[in-house]
C-alpha cells in the first residue's frame, strides 16, 4: 500500500500506540523514576492527539490544550520527583512496592 | 512523499524511544531513550505546522524534565540497574502486557472506525499562513483567560511544594550515602533499624 499523503488516522494511531506503550510501561516496571517517564509518554502521546485534532478541524484550541499540558506536566514533574526524592533519600533502591505506606 | 517519509522516520523513532524507556535497566538510558522520543513528537508538531508548540516541546520537555530526571537520578545516585529477571508478583507481566495491548487495539480500532466529527469554535479558527504565536497568544488571552490564571496558580502551589518536599528537618539524615542500602525486597523494619542507628550516630 502506498500512501500519498499522510492522513491523520496515522497520527492518530501512532499516539494510539505510543499512549499503550506508556501505560504498559507503567504496570511492568518498579523503579518510581521509569514510572514517572512512562507517565511523560502518555502525556506525550495525548499532545500528538490534540495537534492532529486541531489540524483536522482548523482550531487553534487545540494547540492552546497542549500548551496547558505542557505546564501541567511540568508542575507534575516538580512534584513527583519531589516526593521520590524525599523517599529514595530515605531508603536508596526502594521501588513502587515499597511506597505503600503514606508515611516516610 | 516527504510527509511520508518523515512521518515514517519519526514514528519508528518515537516508537522505539518508547521501547527502550520500558526495557532500558538503568534509568539513565531510560532517560535518554525518552529524549528520542520527546523529539520525534517534535518532529510530528512540525510537520503538522505547530511550530510553536515543536519549539517549546524540545525546550520544556527535552531541555527542562528531562534535565529534571537526570538531576534527580545523579543525585541519589539511583542509577544502578534494575533486576528485571525477576518477577515480583506472580502474573504481573504477562497481565500487563495483555491489558497494553488490550488498550492499543482498542484505541487503534476506533481510530480506524470512525471519522473525525465537530466544529471548530468561530472565534478559534486556524489561519495557516499567519504567525501561530500569535493565535494561540490571542487564544490564551481571551477564551482560556481563567485557565491561563488557575495555571499560574497551580505553577506556584508546586514550586512551594517541591520546596516543602525536599527541605530537610533539624536532626534529619541529608545523604542517602549515611544509610546502609537495603535491597529492594527488605522491608520497613530493616529500614527502620537502619534510619535509629544512622540518627543515633549523628
Amino acid at each position: 500500500m502506498i500512501v500519498a499523503a499522510v492522513s491523520s488516522g496515522w497520527y492518530l494511531s501512532l499516539a494510539a500506540v505510543l499512549f499503550a506503550l506508556g501505560s504498559a510501561g507503567v504496570m511492568l516496571r518498579r523503579n518510581p523514576l521509569v514510572m514517572f517517564m512512562c507517565v511523560e509518554l502518555m502525556l506525550n502521546a495525548v499532545n500528538l492527539t490534540f495537534v492532529t485534532f486541531a489540524r483536522e478541524l482548523d482550531d487553534v484550541g487545540g494547540q492552546v490544550v497542549v500548551f496547558f499540558v505542557l505546564v501541567v506536566a511540568a508542575a507534575e514533574v516538580v512534584v513527583g520527583l519531589g516526593i521520590i526524592v524525599s523517599i529514595l533519600r530515605r531508603r536508596p533502591l526502594a521501588t513502587a512496592d515499597d511506597a505503600s505506606l503514606l508515611r516516610g | 512523499m516527504v510527509e511520508v517519509v518523515v512521518f515514517a522516520v519519526a514514528a519508528v523513532v518515537i516508537l522505539g524511544g518508547a521501547v527502550g524507556v520500558i526495557v532500558n535497566r538503568n534509568p539513565v538510558h531510560a532517560a535518554l531513550s525518552l529524549v528520542a522520543t520527546l523529539f520525534g513528537i517534535a518532529v510530528l508538531f512540525v510537520a503538522q505546522e505547530a511550530n510553536f508548540l515543536a519549539a517549546v516541546q524540545v525546550i520544556v520537555y527535552a531541555g527542562a524534565i528531562v534535565v529534571l530526571f537526570l538531576f534527580v537520578i545523579m543525585l541519589l545516585g539511583v542509577d544502578l540497574s534494575e533486576d528485571l529477571d525477576t518477577e515480583p508478583l506472580v502474573g504481573q507481566r504477562p497481565a500487563a502486557i495483555a491489558i497494553g495491548v488490550l488498550i492499543g487495539a482498542g484505541l487503534v480500532a476506533v481510530v480506524v472506525t470512525s471519522a473525525v466529527t465537530g466544529v471548530p469554535a468561530a472565534s478559534q479558527r486556524w489561519v495557516r499562513d499567519g504567525d501561530d504565536v500569535a493565535q494561540i497568544g490571542r487564544l490564551l488571552f481571551t477564551d482560556y483567560l481563567f485557565a491561563f490564571e488557575i495555571t499560574s496558580l497551580l505553577l506556584v502551589i508546586a514550586v512551594v511544594g517541591a520546596v516543602l518536599l525536599a527541605r530537610t528537618r533539624p536532626g534529619e539524615q541529608v545523604d542517602a550515602d549515611e544509610i546502609v542500602p537495603t535491597l529492594p525486597g527488605d522491608h520497613l523494619d530493616d529500614d527502620e533499624a537502619a534510619d535509629s542507628e544512622a540518627g543515633s550516630t549523628s
